[in-house]
């Protein structure tokens, strides 16, 4: 008896012990991972940031895989010379700024309401809600409503045509509901209102809900293309993104094909494109560092509660 | 408790008093409501286009009713099998690479001794999710460049011959996977993390005490400690999933890669708004609609059964 103790604790031990060595190995093999992993992840937006920095001509060439070839910032001159560029990040900045701001009403006030437990009706207005999240009318009916309602080539099209994402809504009734009753039932007491409770109790405790969901709809806002390129029409309205879609996209394609057929020599210069890919990168780059950490708070909340 | 409380008062209190004393919260409600009603549910009206020959300039009232004729004309047509096609197997690409992908990720994450390193592959790992779809199917389309681009060249040093990868079919699939994977593996890694975050560590202790290994803990509490997250996500995207991303493959497709980069939301769209053939192009985004949600519906349903873990 006393022997099979003695063994099985020798075993556990040395069990402890081989364990100890493949684990220091797995630790080591995985932040070697890790590291390659980063590098991988962020290989092609350093690539474009030092080909945009250099020379056109070693780039064109492939000189430049690791390090700039030439440092200069003729690119990003060429670049900030395209026609509309000024208008198109001012219409960029306006419709995520106002789309921002209409977002955060439509959604707020609704998930108040619907996080109300006295609401009338309540689960027949979440249903209708949560519904459109699984079944969706698509592309053309929406289009042809917009036109229905004589909103072709505006802006206000953009900013109240996009104006609620079902699921940042639900997000935010989620947060709502984890507010203690008892705080709006002493407020009801002292004759508050439910405006009242809403801008004085409920907004100010859901900060960290209301970066979330201001960031999520701020990101769509500010990289959307597809609506604003079926909507808009004039080049005065057009955003950052639909004017990208041109020269990055489109122009290059177009170019590439002709290229194959006439082998005729591109037009537009590689390093400017890419100049152009760091300019429309800045903003969220600027702004990624101070809302990266709200994250995880909003995320979680959004998968614990569908 | 609760509830018996809640029916006495039920009881109690008749209809009117009670919408009396909510009324203000329909005041918050109202601005939502008449934004689904103009925006999610008068298109779900308009969906009867697809049963019309619609015409954009007279209306419902001057086009003719042709009852299934739209349908037919899609089914018929070999557009049909090819986009159905290419919608399903983008989607178990989808599923089979960009969904398992961020669980790994997570687990590799959380298991990382390292916070440094740990931290600094979520920050990094996330960062793409920022970046416009449109910006990256621009340094996807120049990366591919056969004259200049990256990734031609570096073949090059190999003596591999340039080539220009968007006009190849076969291509196609294998670049739209890394694509997104690429933009949403950090991002939709975030809620396993959260979830793992959540796993009791006494479990492990009571693991490490019982002499249980680095595997044993990651298959025996790790792996189900996420499952419920890992079914909520799957349900919640699989009707995504058929929808694909249709914004990014209009930006890579060309009439080259038809064959395998045509899906059923870009076909409705070029019918639509570029052809303006309303009735088709409605008809086959119905089409569309009603897969996902009977995908929705059969997955709640049979992880519902298997997992006990359901959306409603």
């Amino acid at each position: 008896m006393k022997k099979a103790t003695a063994i099985r604790q020798n075993g556990k031990n040395a069990g402890i012990k081989i364990q100890s060595k493949s684990e220091k190995i797995f630790d080591a093999a995985l932040n070697v991972f890790g590291v390659i992993l980063v590098a991988i992840i962020l290989y092609p937006i350093y690539y474009v940031f030092i080909a945009s920095i250099s020379r056109p001509l070693p780039v064109e060439n492939g000189s430049v895989i690791l390090a700039p070839v030439g440092v200069t910032l003729e690119s990003y001159r060429q670049a900030l010379k395209t026609p509309y560029l000024g208008t198109a990040l001012l219409n960029s900045l306006y419709y995520t700024f106002g789309g921002v701001l209409v977002n955060m009403v439509f959604s707020t006030t609704m998930a108040y309401a619907l996080s109300k437990k006295r609401l009338v009706g309540r689960k027949i207005f979440t249903l209708f809600t949560v519904f459109t999240m699984w079944f969706s009318a698509g592309i053309i009916p929406l289009y042809m409503t917009f036109r229905d309602f004589h909103m072709l080539n505006t802006r206000s099209a953009i900013l109240f045509g996009f104006a609620m994402n079902t699921y940042n809504m639900i997000i935010l009734k989620s947060f709502f509901e984890q507010v203690p009753e008892s705080l709006e039932e002493a407020a009801f007491i002292d004759g508050a209102s439910d405006f009242r409770i809403f801008s004085q109790i409920y907004l100010p405790l859901s900060k960290p809900a209301l970066a979330t969901v201001g960031l999520f709809y701020a990101v769509n806002r500010w990289n959307g293309y597809f609506w604003p390129m079926n909507l808009l029409t004039d080049d005065s309205k057009v955003p950052l993104q639909v004017l990208l879609k041109k020269l990055l996209v489109d122009k290059v394609k177009n170019e590439m094909e002709s290229a194959i057929i006439t082998s005729a020599s591109l037009s537009s210069q590689t390093t400017t494109i890419y100049a152009l890919i760091i300019i429309a990168i800045i903003p969220m780059a600027i702004v990624y560092p101070f809302v990266q950490k709200y994250f995880k708070t909003g995320l979680t909340i959004g998968a614990n509660k569908g | 408790m609760k509830k018996k409380d809640e029916l006495i008062v039920r009881r109690d209190v008749s209809l009117a008093k009670r919408l009396y004393k909510c009324w203000p919260l329909y005041v918050f409600l109202l601005p939502g409501l008449i934004w689904y009603i103009m925006f999610c549910y008068k298109p779900m009206i308009g969906l009867r286009m697809a049963f019309y020959d619609y015409n954009i300039f007279r209306g419902f009232s001057g086009s003719k009713f042709v009852g299934l004729e739209n349908f037919k004309i899609y089914m018929s047509s070999p557009d049909f099998g090819r986009t159905l096609k290419n919608t399903l197997m983008i989607a178990v690409w989808q599923m089979v690479i960009c969904f398992p992908v961020p669980v790994i990720l997570a687990i590799l994450i959380t298991e990382m001794k390292s916070k440094i390193v740990s931290k600094m592959v979520q920050t990094i790992s996330f960062l793409p999710h920022f970046i416009s779809t449109v910006v990256v199917c621009g340094m996807v389309v120049n990366f591919l460049s056969p004259s200049t681009g990256i990734i031609n060249m570096i073949l090059g040093k190999f003596g591999i011959e340039a080539k220009y990868f968007m006009v190849y079919p076969q291509y196609f699939r294998p670049i739209y996977t890394i694509m997104t994977l690429w933009q949403t593996a950090g991002f939709n890694a975030i809620v396993y993390i959260a979830a793992l975050m959540g796993i009791d560590p006494q479990l492990y202790e009571a693991a490490i005490v019982d002499g249980a290994g680095r595997w044993r803990r990651i298959i025996n509490i790790t792996i189900p400690g996420i499952i419920p997250t890992v079914v909520t996500m799957f349900i919640m995207n699989i009707g995504k999933m058929v929808k694909v991303g249709y914004e990014s493959i209009l930006l890579l497709y060309e009439p080259s890669t038809y064959a395998t980069a045509d899906v059923i939301s870009t076909y409705s769209f070029r019918m639509g708004i570029q052809n303006g053939d309303y009735g088709v192009a409605t008809a086959a985004g119905l089409f569309e609609a009603v897969i996902a949600l009977i995908l929705v519906v059969a997955a709640n349903k049979v992880s519902k059964r298997l997992t006990e873990t359901a959306l409603w």
